[in-house]
């Protein structure tokens, strides 16, 4: 039996298989990955990625083929067997119960792979995901009093930062 | 220098020999912040060897140092450093924007959200060396640029710096007949342009 058909057995309901992928709910998002982790044996975290699926020109819209949505992509592999490769996606809304500014949650998986306390820390500050229960949520990357995060598609950039101009 | 004698002594004024111990011991301060910085390297090195401008000591504090070449990205967390080394130099002192990105934000203009869009924005710049990053020869000329203007300095008589800048000896460049002027280069761009233009079969 193959590693997505097990996973799709433990957790019916919540997993989707999709082409190379799997698609899982963020709230079962846990569970999941202590049970990749612990059973499957993908003990590696290579990457989390956060996407902003938004297309900003009205006129690309009806191509570009998507709803708004963010995504959170894991890259995990194995030490146990070296040739498997999973990749695990969460779909998120692009702001918590559609306001503006509150930042969709997804659980963090920094007790699970410790690799994860960084990645977390840099989507969150250039995505704008919050991770739940995550050790220690500071920006990485920009500074501390910076507003907005900058790899959002509608994100636009203040007018100045510390009396720097900065457009 | 103005006037030598054959039995080896110069008279001269006071400032301009001030001037010229000046300009020929700038040193500079270590400020590599990216690739403009490996350049910035080969400009000390033997092969172009900035040594021979008096300006080979690089210095890691700011304290000893006259010159500030800003050799590289700057951004929004660096700005502050650079604001702050800047002033701890004692005067007087200089600053080279080296490379696109400290002219004016470069390659990053447009989508850089952390990217200082210009090195002007956070201290004043005396020369700019564009170039992405410049060839040694350019900030040697930079260098010189320099060099020329502490010449016209007339800080003992209580004068700031001459704003009046004519290159003394780095000079001026003489560009050839079709970019003489504005008019000619355009008219030149406009026939290059049609020449580049694939011929119909």
């Amino acid at each position: 039996m193959s590693d997505l058909e097990r996973l799709r057995n433990a957790f019916a309901g919540s997993v989707t298989v999709a082409g190379a992928h799997v698609v899982i709910d963020a709230a079962k998002l846990l569970e999941v990955a202590q049970y990749l982790r612990d059973e499957l044996k993908y003990e590696i975290l290579n990457n989390i990625s956060g996407v902003d699926y938004l297309e900003p020109e009205a006129k690309k819209l009806a191509k570009a083929g998507f709803e708004p949505h963010l995504e959170v992509v894991y890259h995990l592999s194995s030490f146990t067997s070296p040739s498997r490769r999973l990749t695990l996606k969460v779909m998120l809304p692009r702001w918590k119960n559609d306001i503006v500014g509150e930042l969709p949650e997804v659980p963090s998986v920094a007790g699970i792979w410790r690799t994860a306390d960084w990645h977390e820390r840099e989507v969150y500050d250039l995505v704008g995901i919050m991770f739940t229960g995550h050790p220690d949520l500071r920006r990485i990357l920009m500074n501390d009093d910076w507003t907005g995060h900058p790899l959002r598609k509608d994100y636009e950039f203040p007018l100045e930062y510390h009396d720097i101009r900065c457009r | 220098m103005t006037t030598r004698f054959d039995d080896g002594f110069v008279v001269t004024s006071l400032e301009s020999a001030v001037n010229w111990a000046r300009e020929s011991s700038l040193w500079p301060m270590t400020f590599g912040l990216a690739c403009c910085a490996i350049e910035m390297m080969a400009t000390g090195g033997p092969r172009y060897d900035i040594d021979r401008f008096g300006a080979g000591a690089f210095r890691a504090t700011p304290r000893q140092a006259d010159l500030m070449i800003v050799a590289g990205t700057v951004n929004h967390k660096m700005a502050e450093r650079v604001r702050r080394l800047y002033d701890q130099m004692p005067d007087p002192k200089f600053v080279i924007a080296m490379g696109a990105c400290t002219c004016g934000g470069g390659p990053y203009y447009k989508y850089g959200y952390n990217v200082v869009k210009g090195v002007d924005l956070v201290v004043p710049v005396d020369v700019y060396v564009p170039g992405c990053p410049p060839r040694p020869e350019a900030l040697l000329e930079g260098l010189m640029r320099i060099q020329d203007k502490i010449h016209r300095m007339k800080s003992l008589r209580g004068e700031s710096i001459d704003d009046g800048l004519v290159a003394d000896r780095t000079g001026s460049v003489k560009l050839p007949p079709e970019y003489a002027t504005e008019s000619a280069t355009f008219e030149f761009l406009k026939q290059t342009k049609e020449q580049a233009k694939p011929v119909k079969a």
